[in-house]
């Protein structure tokens, strides 16, 4: 099991570059500032984008109160705010309505209070705002304050999306083209991204009230595609969605809300979707496809999760001891699963395999408990609770996000990176900490899908700014590692990668 | 029909077996669901411990006994008709004269009739089953003047079994509307049981709403109607009405809060019963079934995936081979390794030829049909006219594509009619064009269009300036302005939005009778009709597509021999010639418009969609090949146009 304790000590003052000869290079070294990958960094402040600063239904306040007949009030009030807002009106205008009603009303009204404080005192996540809900589950850290909302490379070009906070997406590509804006009227509060696998233009967008999924053109020079190029899907007590995932045919589409205790199944081009229902847990907050698409992981905002097999989609119960799952991620074969659990500071592993018939029990390979290393400006405390984790697609390398306590001055999110091995046995090594310009915490992380010469890691910063770090190595015999054709396709086109050694570049 | 499905081993050992075994279970759940309905029927909030006493004693008598005994073989009657009538391929009217064609096709009103007759069965049972009130049809009253005891008529009786009749026909139409025995696959593949669960919620939420909607129209019905019935039943059967008792087709009658609450009760158990029995043979019939690649005995080779694959007659079976192929590309090494093998004696790959042969066979028979489709329609939404000449056929195709003020300038010499869409898939398309738009005409046959009307409209068509009143797309695509956008081009001869017809001189002393008139603006397409009609079989095409998109990319590194090499140009080039017509054809007007969603219907509307659906696959396939094979594409002969297109694919430029 590997701790924290045995990582090389973090350097705060500057910001690391990559990754080179089993080293993690900052921007001290003098002479290591030629950036190897020209892959566009954007930044975006809190200043310049502007959150719409009231939602929809308190408008009602800039206007003057009118009376309205009951009937209409009763209308509206349905319409707003369901049976609840009906109720409320015809308990609160007690002296227009018969005194039967009123008092039945609020009889109706008191029984449906309590029924839901009930259903909320077992599943505590139904009383949140949908937002503080989106904020909670998000694998972005500190959702609600970041200018950054969301963030997804596609599978295959080097293209990334970025939602911010004023709800807009906004898509860069590694060329100077024109980066497309996305804004929808139903684009709100978005909380995952994902491109569509096999296929060149389409992005899905977990947002609050529905499911967008935009057909960009890559062709097109527009930089403003219209609301007309995105599909809305949604399903009645499905909303907010908090996790979105492919299958890696890209032919089907799973989404997730809390607050449903249903996963939907989207045959997106049909607009079509299939309700798996599992009533335990309350909801699905985090979801999870293996790459090799056989398995899929859906946790939940209690303490289980289920993994689903996906050829007759039936699942596994797992238990927790302590809190939710908080992140997962699959390796490139779909045969190990890594886990955080909220509350724990450690990572468990779960191997599946068709042979033995699934694992029986998570086993624990990583202690990611505070460690204190000594620095030239007072100590740095570090770890804590993951936040995230990812896992690049050779199956080399393991970032870890954990969160820090925003409370003490020292003890900031950091990025921890790991090397796995998984031969003889699956093993963490350490490999170092990823550290931003001063001042400036991680908040998101991914691997870029299909970097040549090693891993390249994505990190969305708390200043609003996009970095990537390079992890420089070449995969030791494609331990775990990709689809052999994968492999073989790029061993092809690359040669220079094929080397046993690492690359010394000087 | 039937006889010819007897021939296929399938439907003898497969697919009556299924029918069989989900009647079976409907049958089974008759007991569960009366229990509710009774439990439902005769619920009292003040009387707890007395309503669960009186439903369990109910429940026991041997009426309730009887009852269930009518109610099952109203059960397997329907399982018969689900099976008799289930298809896999939906036939979609293209224009509302194609409906009502349909809806009084012969075999349709048996069935209606069928169904009315369940509707009062199952209502009878409903109605002795509450009890009360409702029992019989006769009750002993006392007349006012004379004081004498005489069997009079029940009204409460009469109204729940015409109640059943009307629900009966109600479902027996929506059924022909909604495409009720539609069967379609699920995108996922579930167990029988999950998927049932699954499905338990919305079948009753939907046939809660059917019954509550039925309710209210029949209750409607009856006000005005009520009293026809009412007089000839009692006439026959020579009972007296009751004149102390509220009528019920009066306001007052009918605003009976008991009464309706039974009437939308016995609506919802006598819809579940139905919507249960489809949803389970629907669950049954397309539960995935899994042929062998290769057989080492001879006789068991018409069994066998390549020859079932390249099956014509029976659909299920080539449905569900097709769906056993998709799944089998994806999930199963060991099959798929078969796939690839070689026949022991002679080294020949004849697996995976039959299995390539028969998809490409397909995938092109669709690309045909596009193609002719789209020679059929010209871009605009209109159509080079067969029966013009040949100089000025290429004229109005050379001008297809331009906008009206040509066509002004064209039609007065009138030998180029102009036609709307529908027009040009009757009776008035002529010679070639009429045999390869047959398939996705089904109009052409129906009933309705007998040789007398087909002549009426037919000869009113290239003169009455009714037959160029073009829907303009902006018109057709609104729903709702349908009708009132064809009643306005009848009062002045020229709708808004449509390239102005001139019309001729012969046809102004020519005036068509109000009933061509009015058969020709039902005749007029219904939008995307067409289109949808053309993509009806999809599924097919779809599961095609992936089977050989994974079997192509699995084969980059298990297939030993090399088989897939040899077919990879031509598949590749196929996929790229469908995707060229499939693209074109979304050019098209109302192509690409999105269907309306029908919220909570128990006919299955997957087929509206089954074109977008096809388009995402068939990228998928390419994306899915292009991507595993990456540059070694380059080696692959192929033309060059598709080499382009390709590229495109490569550098995800789609």
């Amino acid at each position: 099991m590997c701790s924290l304790g045995v990582f090389p000590a973090p350097v705060t003052a500057a910001q690391t570059l990559f990754e080179r000869n089993n080293e993690l290079l900052s921007a001290l070294h003098p002479g290591e500032h030629s950036q190897a990958c020209d892959l566009p960094s954007p930044q975006f402040t809190r200043d310049t984008l502007k959150g719409h600063s009231r939602p929809e239904s308190s408008s009602r306040s800039v206007f003057l109160d009118q009376r309205d007949t009951l009937w209409m009030r009763s209308a509206g009030a349905w319409r707003d705010a369901g049976l609840y807002g009906l109720l409320d009106e015809i308990t609160n205008s007690a002296e227009e309505v018969p005194r039967f009603l009123a008092v039945g009303s609020a009889c109706v009204l008191a029984l449906l209070r309590w029924a839901s404080s009930f259903h909320g005192s077992l599943f505590p996540h139904l009383t949140l705002s949908s937002d503080e809900m989106v904020a909670e589950f998000s694998q972005m850290l500190d959702w609600s304050d970041s200018a950054l909302r969301s963030f997804a490379w596609h599978p295959h070009t080097d293209k990334f999306a970025v939602a911010l906070l004023d709800d807009s997406i906004k898509i860069y590509k590694s060329n100077s083209s024109p980066t497309p804006t996305l804004k929808h009227r139903c684009q709100r509060s978005v909380c995952a991204l994902q491109w569509k696998p096999l296929c060149g233009s389409a992005l899905a967008v977990a947002c609050q009230s529905c499911l967008l999924i935009w057909h960009v053109d890559p062709a097109s020079l527009s930089t403003r595609p219209s609301s007309g190029c995105a599909q809305v899907l949604s399903h009645p007590g499905h909303s907010p969605i908090t996790s979105i995932a492919w299958s890696p045919t890209g032919s089907l589409l799973v989404s997730a809300s809390p607050v449903d205790t249903s996963m939907m199944v989207w045959d997106v081009a049909a607009e079509s979707a299939v309700p798996l229902q599992r009533v335990g847990g309350g909801g699905v907050t985090y979801l999870s496809w293996s790459p090799d698409g056989s398995r899929l992981l859906a946790a939940t905002p209690s303490a289980l999760f289920r993994v689903w097999e996906t050829r007759m989609w039936t699942c596994e119960r797992w238990p927790c001891l302590k809190g939710s799952c908080q992140s997962a991620c699959w390796s490139p074969d779909g045969g190990c699963l890594l886990l955080s659990m909220q509350g724990e500071r450690v990572i468990y592993a779960l191997t599946f395999s068709d042979l033995t018939g699934g694992p029986k029990a998570a086993s624990v390979v990583a202690d990611l408990s505070e460690t204190t290393f000594p620095g030239p400006d007072g100590d740095l405390t570090v770890g804590g609770e993951v936040c995230s984790l990812s896992w690049d697609p050779r199956g080399e390398r393991l970032a870890v996000l954990l969160k820090g306590d925003s409370q003490a001055d020292n003890h900031p999110s950091v990025i921890a990176v790991f090397k796995t091995r998984s031969s003889p046995v699956f093993e963490l090594l350490p490999c170092g900490f990823v550290m931003g310009e001063a001042g400036a915490e991680p908040r998101f992380m991914q691997f870029h899908p299909h970097f040549q010469h090693g891993a390249l890691l994505t990190v969305c910063w708390s200043d609003g700014r996009i970095s990537h770090v390079p992890f420089y190595f070449s995969s030791a015999g494609l331990l775990g590692g990709d689809s052999p054709q994968q492999a073989l396709a790029s061993n092809t086109t690359n040669p220079s990668s094929n080397k046993l050694y690492t690359e010394q570049i000087s | 029909m039937f006889s010819l499905k007897q021939n296929s081993w399938f439907i003898r050992k497969v697919v009556i077996w299924r029918a069989v075994a989900s009647i079976a279970w409907s049958v089974l759940l008759l007991p569960v669901t009366t229990a509710v309905f009774v439990l439902l029927s005769r619920f009292s909030l003040f009387h707890p411990i007395q309503w669960i006493s009186d439903c369990t004693s109910l429940l026991t008598a041997s009426s309730t006994i009887f009852s269930l005994v009518v109610l099952c073989g109203v059960v397997l009657i329907t399982g018969f008709f689900n099976l008799e009538f289930y298809t896999l391929v939906p036939s979609i009217p293209c224009s509302r004269m194609a409906l009502l064609g349909t809806v009084l096709h012969p075999r349709q009103c048996v069935h209606s009739l069928v169904y009315c007759t369940m509707g009062m069965l199952v209502m009878w049972c409903a109605s002795v089953t509450i009890g009360g009130r409702y029992s019989t049809l006769g009750t002993p009253c006392r007349q006012s003047e004379s004081g004498e005891v005489v069997t009079c008529l029940n009204e409460y009786h009469l109204f729940l079994l015409l109640a059943g009749a009307f629900m009966g026909y109600s479902h027996s139409f929506l059924g022909v509307v909604q495409n009720m025995y539609y069967v379609s696959f699920q995108p996922i593949q579930q167990y029988k049981y999950p998927r049932f669960k699954g499905c338990l919620p919305m079948v009753v939420k939907c046939s809660v709403i059917q019954a509550l909607y039925s309710a209210r129209n029949f209750a409607a019905l009856y006000f005005f109607f009520g009293y026809v019935p009412k007089t000839w039943i009692s006439s026959t059967l020579n009972l007296q009405i009751d004149s102390s008792l509220q009528p019920l087709d009066s306001l007052t009658g009918l605003l009976d809060f008991s009464l309706l609450y039974h009437l939308s009760i016995s609506g919802a158990f006598l819809y579940l019963t139905w919507y249960l029995t489809v949803l389970l043979f629907r669950i049954y019939v397309t539960e995935a079934y899994s042929f062998p690649v290769q057989s080492t005995f001879t006789e068991d080779a018409e069994q066998c995936l390549p020859k079932v694959l390249a099956e014509k007659n029976t659909l299920v079976m080539k449905f569900l081979a097709l769906q056993d192929l998709a799944l089998l590309s994806q999930h199963s090494l060991s099959r798929r390794l078969e796939v690839f093998n070689l026949s022991q004696p002679g080294g020949h790959p004849h697996n995976w030829n039959a299995i390539s042969g028969e998809c490409l066979c397909l995938l092109s028979e669709l690309t045909q049909r596009l193609v002719a489709h789209q020679d059929a329609v010209a871009s605009n939404g209109r159509v080079k006219s067969q029966s013009a000449s040949s100089d000025t056929r290429s004229a109005s195709s050379s001008s297809s594509v331009v906008s009206g003020t040509e066509d002004i300038a064209e039609t007065p010499r009138l030998s180029v009619p102009l036609r709307t869409p529908g027009s040009v898939f009757k009776s008035s398309v002529g010679g070639a064009n009429r045999v390869l738009t047959a398939p996705f005409t089904p109009d052409v046959d129906s009933p309705f269009s007998s040789p007398a009307i087909r002549r009426l409209v037919g000869q009113q068509d290239p003169h009455s300036p009714w037959s160029g009143t073009v829907q303009s797309p902006h018109i057709m695509r609104r729903g709702p302005k349908l009708w009132s956008a064809s009643t306005e081009s009848q009062s002045n001869g020229s709708p808004p939005g449509s390239p102005a017809t001139v019309p001729s001189p012969p046809a102004a002393s020519q005036k068509p009778s109000f009933l061509a008139q009015w058969l020709q603006n039902r005749r007029e397409q219904l939008p995307e009709a067409s289109s949808q009609a053309l993509f009806a079989d999809s599924q097919a095409h779809i599961w095609a597509l992936q089977g050989l998109s994974h079997l192509v990319a699995a084969s980059f590194s298990e297939d030993q021999f090399g088989v897939v090499q040899t077919t990879l140009p031509n598949i590749l080039s196929c996929l790229v010639v469908l995707l060229e017509a499939v693209d074109r054809h979304f050019k098209l007007p109302h192509a690409s418009s999105k269907p309306v969603r029908t919220l909570c219907s128990m006919g299955d509307s997957t087929y509206k969609t089954l074109r977008f659906a096809l388009r995402a696959a068939l990228k998928t396939a390419i994306y899915k090949i292009t991507t595993t094979f990456g540059e070694h594409l380059n080696a692959v002969n192929i033309s060059t146009e598709h080499r382009k297109r390709l590229q495109q694919f490569l550098e995800f430029k789609e």
